[in-house]
């Protein structure tokens, strides 16, 4: 029966009158796409192993190539679409979970583009970032509860630990193995270059990157791998990974053929062995069980580190929040369902959790209300994807917020979604060696130092606009946020007031 | 010092307000009852009054109470009922709330001003009162009768109002206990400071930025326990770049400040006068986005948004001068503490 039989979503287009056979297509292409017909002289291709990632078409000198989408249509139906019809084929087929790779790309709102920035007019000056100083520097980590003094009346400090970023922007968890060396080398050099951290993922530290500790935080997530005392100590902050927004519920599974090398030894298991993280920590059961490990990691650390505790977004998220804020933890992140991943269930990633936004707003009101939002910061990522976001989220309550596709993106990433499939044509998310040298860190760290530069400078302008010159100023500050075309309830939900009220 | 002087003055300022509200806080001005809380409350009605005063008795001991006595003036029209009461909390009530008996009187007038329709309690301290009304503030001052009042210090207000409708309640300053502000501008920080300071037990109810400016110098001041000079450091914090540059010591303490107080930090422009028992804190915003002039003669200190309206009343002035953006100017009675 040939009822598998999948025609390609995308073709690739060739013009020959441009192509002069020079191959570039054929070497750079990690699924095999193109091949040279040396009877002919032609180069032709295979559209079915074509991931659309784009690498082909960046390197084409002569600008051959592109990618277009299939014309090929199945009877028009609202209900079953051509992706469901071809989803089912595909399941028919292997018996198999559908996989997927980075976040949700169904139609679901996106509520940062609904929600538009005030700027001041006559009654208050707008300041320009050019003439005054302008700051976004913040600190992440627990507040006391009272400013005690000495016998000679001047104040102590009583400061629980505190991570200071010059901009409210970490680089999220992405594992060695789940992404290269030289992605998690980049990520590494930028962090200390821009006064930020990035995040270990759950694949352990790699040796050469101890030395980039004051820019590190490291995770240790359910399948604990890589984490030992020296680990656990490098690092600013130790991040205990309850959930991920782009699969919640569920653990991770990197496959045995990506632990190879150094990723088996960062990671401490066998080389070849699949790496299982169970869905639950097996030792946290209940929110008690998660107090336990938070002490145990500070005792661990000398109560030296500031301990973040990550969940997804799902629907009890800010009560789930309220007990990890009496938990212990400093810092609270929440990534929102519509979060990147290396791989995930495909229905999980696109059915499960809820917006970013609404989660923050919930979360951050929710703690006010309880008078508890000084024990914790608010990280929240899922996707942050430009400095208006990042600007957004801060007014809704948010400390910081953790970036991942943006930066993979910044590295030369495509969003093709296949990271799942281990052959990353831009050497990203591969541990294949010819395709991982492809991202040169040199190159890639500046990449990312621009792009956060560029950022900052707009989420200084944007600042300025509004007559605030520190970024303490903006963070919950509600009244800046105006809703477009959401109903009463969302609007209640994210606190804000509509456009014209 | 009498009231005269501080008509005189703000009237200078005439151009600088719309006649939506004027106000002036007086301090030292009740020392026959010093030791009592002046509540200064408008009602709308006789029946807010009643339900008022019953809530009073219930948990103050009230020593005196009388209208405050004001004159006709055709320029102040519609004025509520404006009623003066001296109070302590009563023995019983305070030991059975477990507060200490200045969060017990600030727990009274939040409860009177969120929960009695028509009650509005506008001045609560210790040997000081606030005055204020709809109009512009020379003939609130003459409405209320300022000048028959002697006291240590004045502050004035008058107001241009662009966020908020002008009602009595409305017009500056905003007293809370023996805490007053005035101010000048318009913070960008509003709604960061409100939700801030709300989650401490404060409710906004004004939508004023002058509202949430005196609750957070309440809750560093009185809460928090933090001096003048520290709280100067809260709410207009020195920039990053010059905490860095600054002796470790003094470093570490604003860098700990900007941190466990980054709620607190306002932004956008403005000049407040804070009064307290005993005292005056002059401030302007870090930039500087609003102007502020200090004067001295002697042992008397004036500060206005302009020159003139120091020179109407003191042409001879020993020194002139502008406070920095952040720099505070603390002035105190003789043995006063910050």
């Amino acid at each position: 029966m040939a009822l598998n039989f999948l025609y390609p979503d995308y073709e690739v287009a060739r013009n020959y009158d441009r192509c002069i056979a020079c191959r570039a297509c054929e070497r750079q292409c990690a699924n095999g796409v193109h091949k040279y017909l040396s009877d002919s002289g032609k180069v032709v291709c295979d559209d079915a192993k074509c991931v659309n990632c784009h690498r082909c078409v960046s390197l084409c000198p002569t600008r051959a190539l592109k990618i277009v989408k299939s014309g090929n249509t199945y009877k028009e139906n609202e209900n079953w679409s051509g992706k469901t019809i071809n989803e089912i084929y595909r399941q028919a087929d292997s018996g198999g979970v559908l996989l997927s790779s980075m976040g949700n790309p169904e139609n679901y709102p996106v509520y940062f583009d609904k929600i538009l920035l005030n700027a001041s007019q006559v009654t208050n000056p707008s300041i320009d970032p050019l003439r005054e100083p302008m700051e976004t520097k913040v600190f992440l980590g627990a507040k006391p509860q009272r400013v005690e003094r000495d016998n000679d009346g001047r104040i102590k400090n009583n400061l629980a630990p505190q991570l200071a970023l010059s901009m409210p922007v970490m680089f999220s968890a992405m594992s060695y193995g789940s992404i290269s060396y030289n992605a998690h080398e980049s990520l590494a050099r930028a962090a200390g270059e821009l006064g930020i951290l990035y995040n270990t993922g759950e694949g352990g530290l790699h040796e050469d990157f101890y030395r980039y500790g004051k820019n590190t935080v490291v995770q240790v997530a359910s399948g604990r791998f890589g984490v030992h005392p020296d680990y656990l100590n490098s690092g600013a902050a130790i991040e205990i990974k309850m959930g991920q927004g782009a699969k919640p519920g569920i653990g991770g599974h990197l496959p045995g053929v990506k632990i190879v090398g150094d990723v088996s030894r960062t990671r401490m298991i066998p080389e070849g062995s699949d790496a299982i993280s169970p869905a639950p920590h097996h030792d946290i059961y209940s929110i008690e069980d998660l107090r336990q490990l938070v002490y145990s990691l500070k005792e661990a650390t000398d109560y030296k580190k500031p301990v973040i505790v990550k969940i997804a977004a799902v629907h009890n998220v800010a009560v789930i929040a309220s007990g990890i804020a009496r938990s212990g933890a400093d810092i609270i992140a929440i990534d929102g369902f519509r979060g990147g991943t290396g791989a995930a269930p495909t229905r999980i990633r696109d059915h499960v959790g809820i917006p970013v936004e609404l989660a923050l707003a919930a979360t951050d009101k929710r703690l006010r209300d309880e008078g508890i939002r000084d024990n914790v910061s608010i990280v929240v990522g899922g996707s942050i994807r430009s400095s208006a976001d990042i600007i957004k989220a801060v007014a809704l309550g948010a400390d910081c917020v953790y970036i991942a596709t943006a930066a993979l993106v910044a590295l030369g990433c495509h969003l093709c979604r296949s990271c799942h499939a281990g052959r990353c044509n831009w050497g990203i998310a591969t541990q294949v060696p010819e395709l991982v040298k492809r991202l040169n860190p040199e190159i890639g760290y500046k990449r990312l130092v621009n792009l956060l530069t560029a950022w900052q400078h707009e989420i200084k302008e944007m600042m300025g606009g509004m007559g605030i010159n520190s970024i303490e100023s903006l963070k919950g500050n509600r009244l800046m946020l105006r809703g477009v075309g959401l109903n009463e309830k969302e609007l209640e939900i994210l606190g804000i007031k509509h456009a014209g009220e | 010092m009498s009231g005269e002087g501080i008509i005189e003055s703000i009237a200078v300022m005439h151009d600088r307000s719309n006649g939506l509200g004027g106000g002036f806080a007086a301090y030292g001005i009740y020392p026959e009852y010093k030791d009592y809380y002046a509540f200064h409350i408008f009602y709308d009605s006789v029946f807010s009054k009643k339900e008022c005063e019953e809530f009073l008795e219930r948990h103050f001991d009230i020593i005196n109470l009388s209208k405050i006595p004001t004159r006709k003036i055709k320029a102040i029209t519609d004025e509520p009922l404006i009623w003066r009461y001296f109070v302590t909390p009563l023995p019983t009530k305070l030991s059975d709330s477990q507060l200490d008996e200045r969060e017990f009187t600030a727990k009274c007038v939040f409860h009177v001003n969120t929960r009695i329709d028509g009650a509005y309690v506008f001045s609560s301290g210790k040997n000081m009162g606030a005055f204020k009304a709809v109009g512009f503030p020379e003939d609130v001052g003459r409405f209320y009768r300022l000048e028959e009042y002697e006291g240590y210090c004045f502050t004035a207000h008058g107001r241009y109002p662009t966020n908020t409708p002008g009602w009595w309640g409305g017009a500056h300053p905003f007293a809370l206990l023996d805490y007053s502000v005035v101010h000048n501008g318009e913070i960008s920080s509003y709604d960061a400071n409100r939700r801030a300071i709300e989650m401490y037990g404060y409710k906004c109810t004004l939508q004023t930025d002058t509202e949430v400016i005196t609750y957070i110098v309440d809750y560093l001041h009185r809460k928090k326990g933090l001096k003048f000079t520290e709280i100067a450091s809260v709410i207009a914090a020195p920039f990053w770049q010059t905490i860095e540059r600054m002796m470790p010591e003094e470093r570490e303490l604003h860098e700990y400040l900007r941190v466990i107080f980054s709620a607190q930090l306002i932004t956008g422009p403005f000049s407040i006068l804070v009064g307290f028992d005993g005292g005056l804190m002059a401030l302007n915003d870090r930039l500087k986005l609003r102007s502020m002039v200090v004067g001295e003669k002697n042992d008397t200190v004036y500060i206005a948004s302009e020159e003139a309206a120091i020179r109407i009343i003191e042409q001879d002035l020993d020194t002139v001068w502008s406070p920095k953006g952040g720099q505070p100017v603390i002035v105190c009675v003789d043995g006063g503490e910050v």
